[in-house]
């Protein structure tokens, strides 16, 4: 199955994202990783709803699945007041380079991470970094978590409106039965 | 003395004694032509003049500790008729090429572009000026108040002083051949290494800022620009300055002399206060450093909007920076347009040899959309004859929709489910909501996308029903528009010696906590306000905020919260809390030849031909860094590689990803951040100071930390490196609501650590297991090191 890029020139190359059409998959992704990562960047404050905010569903996502948040940018800002789980920071840029160094020992010094989850990173600065990723780090396997087709993940979803995107999220956290 | 051949044309020969039947000849001495260094005692440095790899072992050296990390814009390479090849993950092409080298020879492409707009934009403007002022017209671009030190980028690289029209001809000579063998090296077959490439990348923005240099001096010193004046004229910018009741001319680009010869004409034909003469992107900014009433509309991504407001009569277009559908938009509002370069014919008539009444003629009766014209003076009495006549017919007739067009037109919006308007927007700007409420009569969702629109007008291509979004969100805007009144410091040129010696010292011992130069394209993630925003908080900080082109402009086109314009805040002085605009984009080398001239007059270094050794020095000395937020051109990208091989780093907005590939250091690599002292031959560590060469950041706020912490460097004193760690940690805290993570790397001694942060870093320090550290005389060239060991090695 394919989709289109959000921003309709940013045409990727011969291999492009699988689709995520159901949200266990990425459950199933999550829990078959050795070593996992949410990279949360700054747009993360666009996906408002009246309830909860975006940046409490990725840390009840990185509570559930026990995986660390990365925020780039500012975005660190967002976590510090909100929860006691613990959040790394670093650039876009220098997390996208020391996850295509096999030889990098992790944020916590015990690994290299084999599945990394992106959201909230402008989408033409995510496509071009998971660009980066595709074609220098063959054992990482990456996923966006946003609601745009990010076509140079291993997978993504498709372009979706931001209550889909909110069922699929309390999809991930069991809070609801997949349809 | 030897002397070296400056060109083709020169020669030089000695002959102690010659005997021969007819005469016998002692010390006979021949000269043909110019020499380099028949009046410059200096001595030459190792490098004048250098090829493609003479500083080849320095571009190592830094791209060893700084390593491409590649950002693939296209998985495939279709350069050749072997292509497409796809270059995914570890393929190579038909070629042998991988992904990595492709990206490293398009990113050398691109510079190789820019550095020849840069370089043609000079060859065209001297050429025009030696003919107007002659070969033998002196080069002075501040003598008398203090510029002993012309052209310090020449000097550094082509090892000559420059000193008429004349001489800048052989200077370019060499800048082009070189070009040419650049861009040799990208053809199929050719370059097959991507540090090699990379290499010649910062060869390309190394002779790019020679370029540049090069065409601002000429025209600083044949126009009598402000020279070095820290009190250039402050001049009109927005486009609420532009007086409609006069009939105005247009000018966009970069080559200012059809500019020039407009307000020559204007002031000889005493038109001088009947017509108004605005542009946009660099020219206007030349044409107000040559004359104070010339105004400035705004950045390059106000042609669009500025076109179809109808208010051109007529436009001129030089190079560079011009929108290629100029002609068609001027078209709608029945405004001419003149071309005036031979690299922007736009498909129209050269009607240079023809009588200028016959052109006006056809222009003002319509028969003739444009006209192209390679006579400057020509364009400037058929461009003022032709505005003055032609206004009162136009009557500024605009395509701009008045409110009630609007909202009929929005309500014409099918809403698309996928949105292609939002899709093709750079920016991602929410533009169906905005004409989801503009269809019910309510305005400001349009008006609120202008900040950050940055006027492409792709929205419009991609509405399926060819709405003219961009215009909608230009009438929704009017009231903001005409409230677009500002001022901006015109150009000041170079930076005075004596400037030099009063921040010399403080910069490089870390007093003055950096230069930051604002420089660069307007393609800005969310509007202009935030390159101003960055240039006040650092200007606050007491650092040297440098600033040219777009960059200048919307530093300009912004108050603070206390409704003041920054450039009447803060003084146009190259001195702590001065914002300081040196003029357009090539103007550009004055920031960097201030870092130059600090190693060689504070410092007392040659520069003669001396590239490595100055540039060690500013790597390891001048806390400089460089922010070009909305960089767009290859024009940008060869801008920014000239600063990368003088060891300075250069921050981009998001969209600057786009660029292929970013020169990360990696501050967990300890091994990385090895100097030389140059006193003992020691290898010292100094913590990743400058961490990144090139990095782009994903918000200002980013931006702006990175910013403070790229400016330090191995040689702050402790009191430098004091102050530098207080602004880093103090932005830090304030943005991220953290302490920084990295500053056991940043701390050498407790002598550092700010006073008022001392007990709360002496904390994080000790639970890092941090120990004190030497501060070196750092360089990374073991022939600088005073005492010779064998303990070192390359």
């Amino acid at each position: 199955m394919s989709s289109e890029p959000w921003q309709m020139g940013e045409i990727a190359g011969p291999k492009k994202a699988l689709i995520i059409t159901k949200p266990a998959a990425i459950v199933g992704m999550l829990k078959k990783a050795k070593r996992a990562l949410m990279v949360v960047g700054h747009e993360i404050s666009n996906y408002d709803f009246e309830e909860d905010s975006a940046v409490d569903y990725m840390i009840r996502i990185a509570e559930t699945f026990k995986i660390p948040i990365l925020a780039t940018a500012h975005t660190v800002s967002e976590f510090v007041n909100r929860s006691c789980y613990p959040v790394w920071w670093m650039s876009a840029l220098d997390i996208a380079n020391r996850l295509q160094d096999r030889e990098w020992e992790g944020l916590d010094g015990k690994g290299q991470y084999d599945l990394a989850l992106f959201i909230g990173i402008p989408y033409y600065m995510e496509w071009t970094i998971l660009s980066g990723l595709k074609h220098s780090a063959p054992n990482l396997k990456t996923i966006s978590l946003d609601r745009y087709y990010q076509p140079h993940a291993t997978w993504s979803f498709p372009n979706i409106k931001i209550d889909e995107w909110l069922t699929h999220m309390k999809e991930i956290l069991g809070q609801i039965e997949a349809k | 003395m030897v002397y070296k051949l400056a060109s083709r044309k020169s020669v030089h020969f000695k002959l102690d004694k010659l005997k021969s039947k007819l005469a016998e000849i002692d010390g006979l001495e021949v000269s043909i032509g110019k020499l380099m260094g028949e009046e410059w005692k200096e001595p030459f440095g190792p490098t004048p003049c250098p090829s493609l790899t003479t500083l080849r072992e320095w571009d190592l050296k830094l791209l060893k500790r700084y390593k491409p990390f590649y950002l693939p814009y296209c998985d495939v390479c279709c350069l050749c008729t072997m292509g497409k090849c796809d270059l995914t993950a570890g393929k190579r092409g038909a070629c042998g090429l991988d992904i990595c080298a492709q990206q490293s020879r398009i990113v050398l492409l691109a510079s190789c572009i820019g550095a020849a707009t840069h370089i043609g934009h000079a060859r065209h403007l001297v050429e025009h000026l030696i003919e107007k002022y002659g070969r033998d017209s002196p080069i002075d671009i501040g003598k008398s108040v203090s510029v002993d030190i012309q052209a310090p980028v020449t000097r550094l690289v082509y090892g000559e002083k420059p000193e008429t029209l004349g001489d800048l001809e052989e200077v370019l000579d060499y800048v082009e051949k070189q070009v040419t063998q650049l861009l040799a090296s990208t053809a199929t077959g050719q370059e097959g290494d991507k540090l090699d490439f990379e290499s010649k990348v910062f060869h390309a923005g190394m002779i790019d800022q020679v370029g540049m240099e090069v065409a601002d001096m000429a025209q600083i010193s044949a126009y009598g620009f402000p020279k070095a004046d820290p009190e250039a004229p402050l001049v009109e910018i927005g486009m609420g300055v532009i007086d409609t009741k006069k009939p105005v001319i247009l000018v966009i680009g970069h080559n200012v002399p059809p500019s020039v010869e407009i307000i020559d004409y204007m002031d000889e034909a005493g038109h001088s206060d009947s017509v108004e003469v605005a542009g946009i992107c660099c020219t206007s900014i030349d044409a107000t450093r040559y004359n104070p009433r010339a105004k400035i509309v705004g950045p390059i991504s106000w042609q669009l909007r500025f076109i179809r407001s109808g208010m051109a009569d007529v436009i001129v277009v030089d190079e560079q920076c011009i929108r290629t559908d100029v002609l068609m938009e001027a078209k709608r509002t029945m405004t001419p347009v003149i071309a005036t370069a031979e690299k922007n014919c736009l498909g129209l008539t050269n009607r240079t040899l023809d009588l200028a009444d016959e052109i006006v003629a056809d222009l003002v009766e319509g028969k003739a959309s444009g006209a192209l014209i390679f006579d400057p003076e020509k364009v400037g009495e058929v461009a003022v004859r032709t505005a003055m006549l032609l206004a009162p017919k136009r009557a500024k007739f605009k395509v701009i929709p008045e409110t009630k067009d609007i909202i009929e037109g929005a309500g014409e919006c099918a809403q698309c489910r996928f949105t292609p308007c939002m899709r093709a927007c750079p920016n991602n700007l929410p533009i169906r909501e905005a004409m989801e409420l503009a269809a019910q009569g309510e305005l400001e969702g349009l008006s609120n996308l202008y900040e950050a629109c940055i006027g492409c007008g792709r929205c419009e291509s991609a509405c399926t029903n060819e709405l003219p979004i961009h215009s909608y969100i230009i009438g929704a805007s009017e009231k903001r528009i005409k409230e677009e009144k500002f001022k901006i410091r015109s150009g000041r040129g170079a930076i005075q010696d004596v400037e030099i010696r009063r921040v010399g010292g403080p910069i490089v011992l870390g007093e003055i906590p950096g230069v930051i130069a604002l420089v660069g394209c307007a393609n800005y993630p969310k509007g202009g306000n935030e390159v101003a925003e960055i240039a006040e908080e650092f200007a606050k900080r007491r650092f040297i905020v440098a600033t040219s082109g777009c960059s200048a402009m919307s530093i300009g086109m912004y108050r603070d919260e206390d409704g003041r314009n920054l450039y009447e805040v803060y003084p146009g002085e190259f001195d702590a809390g001065g914002i300081v605009n040196v003029g357009s984009c090539v103007s550009n080398p004055h920031i960097a030849g201030a870092a130059i001239k600090i190693a060689s007059i504070f410092a007392k270094r040659k520069l003669r031909g001396n590239y490595e050794e100055i540039a060690d020095y500013t790597h390891n000395r001048v806390g400089a860094v460089g922010i070009a937020w909305g960089a767009i051109t290859q024009k940008a990208a060869s801008i920014a590689s000239g600063f990368w091989r003088l060891g300075v780093p250069v921050i981009v907005g998001p969209h600057g990803s786009k660029y292929r590939r970013m020169l990360l250091g990696r501050k967990d690599h300890k091994e990385d951040w090895y100097v030389y002292d140059a006193r003992t031959g020691d290898k010292v560590f100094v913590g990743p100071c400058p961490e990144h060469l090139f990095y782009a950041a994903e918000t200002k706020e980013e931006a702006m930390v990175m910013a403070a912490k790229l400016c330090m460097r191995p040689n702050d004193t402790p009191k430098g490196r004091m102050i530098k760690l207080a602004h880093y940690i103090d932005l830090h805290k304030r943005f991220y609501k953290v302490m920084p993570d990295d500053l056991h790397l940043l701390v050498r001694t407790e002598a550092d650590l700010p006073i008022t942060m001392k007990d709360e870093v002496k904390k994080i320090l000790a639970e890092k297991g941090w120990k004190e550290n030497v501060i070196p005389d750092p360089t990374l060239l073991p022939r600088l090191i005073h005492v010779k060991e064998e303990k070192h090695d390359e």
